[in-house]
C-alpha cells in the first residue's frame, strides 16, 4: 500500500480510532479522554495539511477495496474533497476544545465524545468517498452517529427532537438508496468523476435520468434542509450547543449540501444536467428555500431556532450556486460552503456561550449582554454581519460571486433573491445586534452559571473557539485572494471543473 | 475406511452426537465445556470443510460405505458449507454465553447442554444430506430437539408454546413427508441427484402436487406469514440463549431446505415468475409488514425481537420471484443467503442482548428500559449494532444483503418489492429506535440493577459487531456460496 | 385400480383427516391422536405407492419403520408437554393465545 493510499485512511482513522478508545474509558479519565481527543483532531489537521499541498501540486489521493463483485468502497481525496475536509477537521478541532469546556462535569461524556468522533469520522467519509456507494455508506453512519448526540440529554424534548430527525434524515436516505440502486444497475459502477458519468448513457434513459436525480437530490436535500424536507431541523436544535455548531456547520446540513455538488458536478455532469432540464428546477427550489428559511427565522424567538431557520436558508445559497450553470456560480456556491460553514459555527458557540454563563435562550432576554459579555458579542456580531453579507466578510464575498453566477446564467431573478434574502438577514438579525449592544440589561439574568473573572466573561474554552472563527470570517474576506483561502480553492475547483467538462 | 473415518464431514454430525450424549450422562446441567470444545472443533471440521471446497474439491461421503441409491449420501456444496459455517460460528459464542447465563440449578439448565448438542447434529445432518427422506428425518429431530429446549423452562407460557411450535412443526414435516412419498410413488427413488434429471425429463401432476406439499410443509416450519403464529411465544418465551439459537439459525434450516429443492430438483417444474414464486413473494411482503407492524406495538421487549424475526424472515421469501433460472452468481440468491448469514448473526446477537437487558433490570418490558443507555452502555451498544444490519443499514452484511435484493428488484422492475424492502427497513428503524429511546430515558430513582457477568454482554457485542463487520467481506461469502457449483 | 392404489388413496384421507384433527379439536389428547392418524396417513402412502410393479419394494418399509420410530418420540414429546400442561393450569388444552404481559 503506497502513501497515497494509506492518507485517506489515516485521515478517517484520526478521528476513528480515538472515538473507539474513547468509548471504552472509563467515565472519570477526563484528561486521558480530552487528550485523545486533541490528539485525533490534531493529526487530522496535520494530515489534511499534507493532503492539501499534496493536492495542490497535482498529486493524488486514492483508495479502493471490493466488498461486492463490481462494488467498491473507494476514497479520494481531490480538490473538492478537501474543500470539505479541510473545514470539517478544522471546526472539528475548534468544536473539540468548545465541547470540552461546554460539557465539563457532564454525565455520559464517554459516550458524547465517542458518537462525536465516529460523526465526523463519517463527514471525512462523506467528503473523500470516491463513488456514490462509499458516499452512501458515509451518509448513514452520520445519520447513527448523530442520533445520540442529538438526543444525548434523554429529556422528552430531546427524545422527540431525536425521533423527527430520524424520521426525516431515515426517509432520506432509503430515497437515496433505491436512486443509488437504480442508477447501480444502469451503469454498473457510479465513480464520481469530473465531468460525471451518466451522460454516457444513451438519451431513451432520459425519463428514467430525471426520475433518479429527483430522488438522489430529494436523499441528500433532507440532509441539506431544503424545503419541504427540512423540518427536522428546527427541531434538532435541542441538543447540545456543540452538536448544534456539528450539525449546522461543520456535518450534517454540509454533508447534504457536499452531496448535491457531488451529484451534480459528478455524476450528472454540470453540463449533462443542464441538457435534462434539471439545472432550473433545482435552482428554484433552492431559492424558495432561502426565501422560506429567512422568512421563519424573522419570527422565532428562540435564539438558536432562528439560528436554524437561518441555516436553512444559508444552506441553500450553495444549492443555489451549484443550480446556476456556469464557473462564476460554481465558486460562489463552493466558497459559501467554507464561508456558512465559519459563520454558522461562531454564531452557534456565541449562542452556547449566551445560553450556559447567563441562561439566555431567548432573543427578547438578551437586552445588554454585550456589555456582560463583549468578546462573546463581538464575535457574534461579525458572524451576524457576515450573515448579511456587510463588507468585509466572508460573507460578502460568497455572495459577490452567487451574483456574479446567476446574471452569467441569465436567471436575474436569481439575484433578486439574493437581496430580499439579504435584507431579511439583516431584519432578523440587526435587532438582535441592537438589544445586545444599546438595551440596558435587565436586573438579573434568567440563570447566570458562570460567574465573570476579571476579563474573562465565562470560561477560556467557551470563548476561544468563536474568537478564533469569528477572526476567520474577517482573514477569509481581507485574504481572499491569497493562494490558500476558500475562493482560491474554489476556483481551482471550478476550473478543474469546467474545464474537463467542455474540452 | 480410514479415509472415511477421518472425513470431517461425518464428523460434524458425529460430534456433537458424541458430546450431548456424554453430557447428558455426565449429569443434569453439566458439560458446559465439553460443549464449547466440541462446537469449537466442529468450527474447525467447517472451516476445513470449506478449505476443501474453494480449493475445488467437491466432498461427498457416503455413509458407512453404502453409496446411493442403497445408502445414505453426505454431500457439501457452497450453499452447505456457508450453512455449516453459519452454525458452527453462532453456536460457539452462544455456547459461551450460556454458560455465563444459566446459573445455579434452574430447570431450563437442566437438560440445555444434550438438546444443543442434538440440535446442533440434526442442523449439520441437515445440510450435508442428499436425499429426501433422510431429510425429513433431520428435520424431525431438529424439531423435537428445539422443541425440548423451549419446554425446558417449565412455565405455563413455555409449556404452552412448546406444544404450540410441536403441532405445527408435525404438520409441517408431516406434509413435507406426504410429498416425499408422492416423489418416491413417481420416481422410486428419493437421492437429490438421482432425482434430478429424472424431474427434468418428465413431471407428472402428482409431482406438482407433491412440491407443493412439501414447499407448505417447509413454509409452516420457517414461520412465514401466515403460518408464523407459532413463533413469537416459543421464540419469545424461552431462555435468551435458546431464542437467539432458534431465530437465528433453526428457521434458517427450514429455509434452506426450502431453497435447496427450489434450486435443485424442483427447478424445472417453476418456470421464472411462476405463480408459486409470486406467492411466496407476496407472503413475504406481507411477513415483513405484519412482523414489523406487531414489533412496533408489542410492549415485551424479547417479543418484539420475536417480531422482528418473523418480518425479517420475509426479505428470505421475497426472494423467490427474483430468482431465474439460477447460477451461483444470481444477485437474488447471492443476497437472500448473505441475509439468512447476516440475520443469524444480528438476532443472535440481539436476543443475547435482551437476556442481559432482562436480567440486569429484571422487567421483561420495553418501559422498564429507562436508564440503561448509562448503565449497560455496551449492551445497548450491540442490541443498536445488532439493529443496524436488521435496518439493512450500512456498512452492515445486511446492507449488503438489502442491496442485492433491491438492485435485484430494480433490474427486474419489481416496484412493488422495491417499495417493501425499503418500507421493511424503516419499520426496522422504527422498532429498533423505540428500545433504544427507552433506553435513553433517565432511569427511575428507585430501580435497582443487578449486576450481570461481563462474559454475556461482551458475546452480545461482539456477535453485533461481527455481523456489522462482515459487512467489509462479503467477497468471501459470496466466493464460498458459489464454491463447488451450488445446485 | 392396484392395492397400491387403493392404499395410498387410504393414506391420503386419512392424512387429511389428521390435519384437520390436529387443527381444530381444542382437546390436546385428540390433537395428538389426530397427529398419529397423519403420520399413519402419510405411512401408507408411502408403502402404497412403493409397490408399483405389484410386488413390495423395501425401501418405503424401511423408511416408514424410521418414520414409526419418529412419530413415536414425538408423540411421547406431546404427551409429556400436554400432562406438564394439565399439571399446571388443570385443563387438557392449549391456553388462549393472549399477548404476554
Amino acid at each position: 500500500m503506497t502513501v497515497n493510499e494509506t492518507l485517506p485512511l489515516a485521515v478517517i482513522a484520526s478521528s476513528l480510532l480515538p472515538g473507539l478508545i474513547i468509548f471504552v474509558l472509563p467515565e472519570s479519565q477526563v484528561g486521558l479522554r480530552s487528550a485523545l481527543n486533541l490528539l485525533g483532531a490534531l493529526t487530522k489537521v496535520i494530515l489534511v495539511g499534507v493532503l492539501l499541498a499534496g493536492v495542490h501540486a497535482g498529486e493524488t489521493y486514492a483508495f479502493r477495496y471490493a466488498v461486492l463483485p463490481g462494488i467498491d468502497i473507494a476514497f479520494k481525496a481531490d480538490a473538492l474533497a478537501l474543500l470539505f475536509v479541510t473545514l470539517s477537521a478544522t471546526l472539528w478541532l475548534l468544536t473539540t476544545i468548545y465541547a470540552i469546556g461546554y460539557l465539563e462535569g457532564a454525565p455520559n461524556r464517554s459516550r458524547f465524545f465517542g458518537f462525536f468522533s465516529l460523526c465526523v469520522t463519517a463527514t471525512m467519509g462523506i467528503a473523500m468517498a470516491g463513488n456514490l456507494f462509499t458516499f452512501f455508506i458515509f451518509y448513514e453512519l452520520l445519520t447513527l452517529s448523530t442520533y445520540p448526540l442529538v438526543v444525548h440529554r434523554g429529556t422528552p424534548a430531546a427524545l422527540s427532537g431525536g425521533n423527527v430527525y430520524l424520521a426525516y434524515t431515515l426517509a432520506g436516505g432509503a430515497l437515496l438508496l433505491v436512486g443509488m440502486a437504480w442508477l447501480y444497475g444502469l451503469l454498473g459502477q457510479v465513480e464520481f468523476v469530473h465531468g460525471g458519468v451518466v451522460s454516457t448513457l444513451r438519451p431513451e434513459n432520459r425519463g428514467q435520468l430525471q426520475i433518479i436525480f429527483l430522488l438522489l437530490i430529494a436523499g441528500v436535500g433532507v440532509k441539506a434542509a431544503l424545503v419541504p424536507l427540512h423540518g427536522w431541523l428546527p427541531q434538532a436544535m435541542v441538543a447540545p450547543a456543540p452538536v448544534s455548531a456539528l450539525l449546522h456547520a461543520v456535518a450534517v446540513v454540509k454533508a447534504g449540501a457536499f452531496g448535491i455538488v457531488r451529484i451534480v458536478y459528478e455524476v450528472y455532469g454540470v453540463e449533462f444536467a443542464q441538457s435534462l432540464d434539471l439545472l432550473t428546477p433545482l435552482a428554484v427550489v433552492a431559492a424558495i428555500t432561502i426565501l422560506w428559511g429567512s422568512l421563519r427565522a424573522l419570527f422565532q424567538d428562540d435564539l438558536k431556532k432562528r439560528l436554524a431557520f437561518s441555516t436553512v436558508s444559508q444552506a441553500s445559497y450553495i444549492v443555489l450556486g451549484v443550480a446556476l450553470f456556469g464557473p462564476a456560480g460554481t465558486i460562489g456556491g463552493l466558497t459559501h460552503l467554507a464561508h456558512q460553514g465559519i459563520m454558522k459555527i461562531t454564531l452557534f458557540f456565541c449562542a452556547g456561550n449566551f445560553a450556559e454563563t447567563l441562561g439566555t435562550h431567548k432573543v427578547s432576554e438578551m437586552n445588554g449582554s454585550g456589555h456582560r459579555m463583549p468578546a462573546t458579542t463581538v464575535a457574534f456580531s461579525i458572524a451576524a454581519l457576515g450573515m448579511i453579507g456587510a463588507p468585509f466578510t466572508a460573507g460578502a464575498v460568497s455572495k459577490a460571486w452567487l451574483s456574479e453566477g446567476a446574471e452569467a446564467a441569465g436567471m436575474a431573478w436569481a439575484v433578486w433573491v439574493l437581496a430580499a434574502s439579504s435584507l431579511l438577514n439583516a431584519a432578523y438579525f440587526l435587532p438582535i445586534l441592537y438589544r445586545a449592544w444599546f438595551r440596558p440589561a435587565s436586573a438579573a439574568w434568567p440563570h447566570e452559571h458562570i460567574l465573570a473573572r476579571g476579563w474573562r466573561e465565562t470560561a477560556w474554552l467557551l470563548l476561544l473557539p468563536p474568537l478564533i472563527t469569528a477572526t476567520a470570517v474577517l482573514a477569509a474576506a481581507i485574504f481572499a485572494d491569497s493562494a490558500w483561502s476558500p475562493l482560491s480553492w474554489a476556483r481551482l475547483i471550478a476550473q478543474r471543473e469546467y474545464l474537463n467538462a467542455a474540452p | 475406511m480410514t479415509s472415511a473415518a477421518l472425513d470431517p464431514l461425518a464428523w460434524l454430525i458425529l460430534l456433537p452426537m458424541f458430546w450431548a450424549t456424554l453430557a447428558f450422562v455426565l449429569g443434569l446441567g453439566r458439560g458446559a465445556w465439553l460443549a464449547i470444545i466440541g462446537i469449537a472443533l466442529q468450527l474447525g471440521l467447517a472451516l476445513a470443510l470449506a478449505g476443501r471446497l474453494l480449493a475445488g474439491g467437491v466432498p461427498v461421503h457416503p455413509v458407512g460405505g453404502w453409496g446411493a441409491p442403497l445408502g445414505i449420501d453426505l454431500a457439501v456444496d457452497g450453499l452447505a458449507a456457508t450453512m455449516l459455517l453459519l452454525t458452527q460460528a453462532v453456536a460457539l459464542p452462544l455456547a459461551v454465553y450460556a454458560r455465563s447465563y444459566f446459573t445455579g440449578d434452574s430447570s431450563e439448565r437442566r437438560f440445555f447442554w444434550p438438546l444443543v448438542g442434538f440440535l446442533l447434529a440434526a442442523m449439520n445432518a441437515l445440510f450435508v444430506s442428499a436425499d429426501l427422506f433422510n431429510l425429513y428425518v433431520t428435520l424431525e429431530l431438529l424439531g423435537l430437539a428445539a422443541v425440548g429446549l423451549v419446554a425446558a423452562g417449565g412455565k405455563v407460557g413455555q409449556t404452552a408454546a412448546a406444544l404450540r411450535y410441536l403441532l405445527s412443526t408435525l404438520v409441517g414435516s408431516g406434509a413435507y413427508l406426504l410429498g416425499v412419498a408422492m416423489i418416491y410413488g413417481a420416481y422410486g427413488s428419493v437421492s437429490l441427484s438421482t432425482l434430478a434429471p429424472l424431474v427434468d425429463r418428465q413431471a407428472p401432476a402428482a409431482v406438482h402436487l407433491a412440491a407443493g406439499l412439501m414447499l407448505v410443509g417447509l413454509t409452516v416450519k420457517t414461520a412465514l406469514f401466515p403460518f408464523h403464529f407459532w413463533l413469537p411465544p416459543a421464540h419469545g418465551g424461552a431462555p435468551a440463549p435458546v431464542s437467539a439459537l432458534l431465530s437465528a439459525l433453526v428457521v434458517k434450516a427450514s429455509y434452506y431446505l426450502i431453497l435447496r429443492l427450489w434450486l435443485g430438483i424442483l427447478a424445472p417444474l417453476l418456470a421464472p415468475g411462476a405463480a408459486i414464486a409470486w406467492l411466496a413473494g407476496l407472503l413475504g411482503c406481507g411477513a415483513i409488514l405484519w412482523g414489523s407492524f406487531k414489533a412496533i406495538g408489542t410492549p415485551n421487549l424479547k417479543m418484539l425481537v420475536a417480531y422482528s424475526t418473523v418480518a425479517q424472515i420475509g426479505y428470505l421469501f421475497i426472494v423467490f420471484p427474483l430468482l431465474g433460472r439460477t447460477s451461483p452468481g444470481d444477485a437474488a440468491l447471492q443476497g437472500s443467503v448473505l441475509h439468512a448469514v447476516a440475520h443469524a448473526l444480528a438476532k443472535s446477537a440481539m436476543f443475547t442482548a435482551a437476556g442481559v437487558l432482562v436480567k440486569a433490570t429484571g422487567q421483561e418490558t420495553i418501559d422498564g428500559l429507562a436508564g440503561v443507555a448509562t448503565r449497560l452502555p455496551l449492551t445497548l451498544f450491540a442490541f443498536a449494532l445488532a439493529g443496524v444490519t436488521l435496518m439493512g443499514l450500512p456498512p452492515s452484511a445486511g446492507f449488503l444483503a438489502k442491496w442485492l435484493l433491491l438492485g435485484a428488484a430494480i433490474g427486474q422492475g419489481q416496484w412493488l418489492l422495491v417499495a417493501v424492502i425499503v418500507a421493511g427497513g424503516l419499520l426496522a428503524a422504527a422498532y429498533v429506535f423505540r428500545v433504544l429511546r427507552h433506553a435513553f430515558l433517565p432511569a427511575p430513582v428507585a430501580v435497582s440493577s443487578r449486576p450481570v457477568p461481563r462474559m454475556l454482554e461482551w458475546v452480545a457485542f461482539g456477535l453485533a459487531a461481527s455481523s456489522v463487520l462482515l459487512g467489509l467481506r462479503g467477497m468471501e461469502i459470496l466466493r464460498l456460496l458459489a464454491a463447488g457449483g451450488s445446485s | 385400480m392396484t392395492t397400491g392404489m387403493i392404499f395410498a388413496g387410504s393414506g391420503a384421507i386419512l392424512f387429511a383427516m389428521g390435519v384437520a384433527g390436529v387443527l381444530l379439536p381444542t382437546h390436546l389428547l385428540r390433537k395428538i391422536l389426530a397427529f398419529n392418524i397423519m403420520g399413519s396417513g402419510a405411512f401408507l402412502v408411502l408403502v402404497g405407492l412403493g409397490q408399483r410393479s405389484g410386488e413390495p419394494d423395501p425401501v418405503p418399509q424401511a423408511m416408514v419403520l424410521t418414520g414409526i420410530v419418529v412419530a413415536v418420540a414425538a408423540t411421547a414429546l406431546a404427551l409429556a408437554l400436554a400432562r406438564r400442561l394439565q399439571r399446571l393450569t388443570g385443563r387438557m388444552e392449549l391456553p388462549p393465545e393472549a399477548e404476554r404481559d
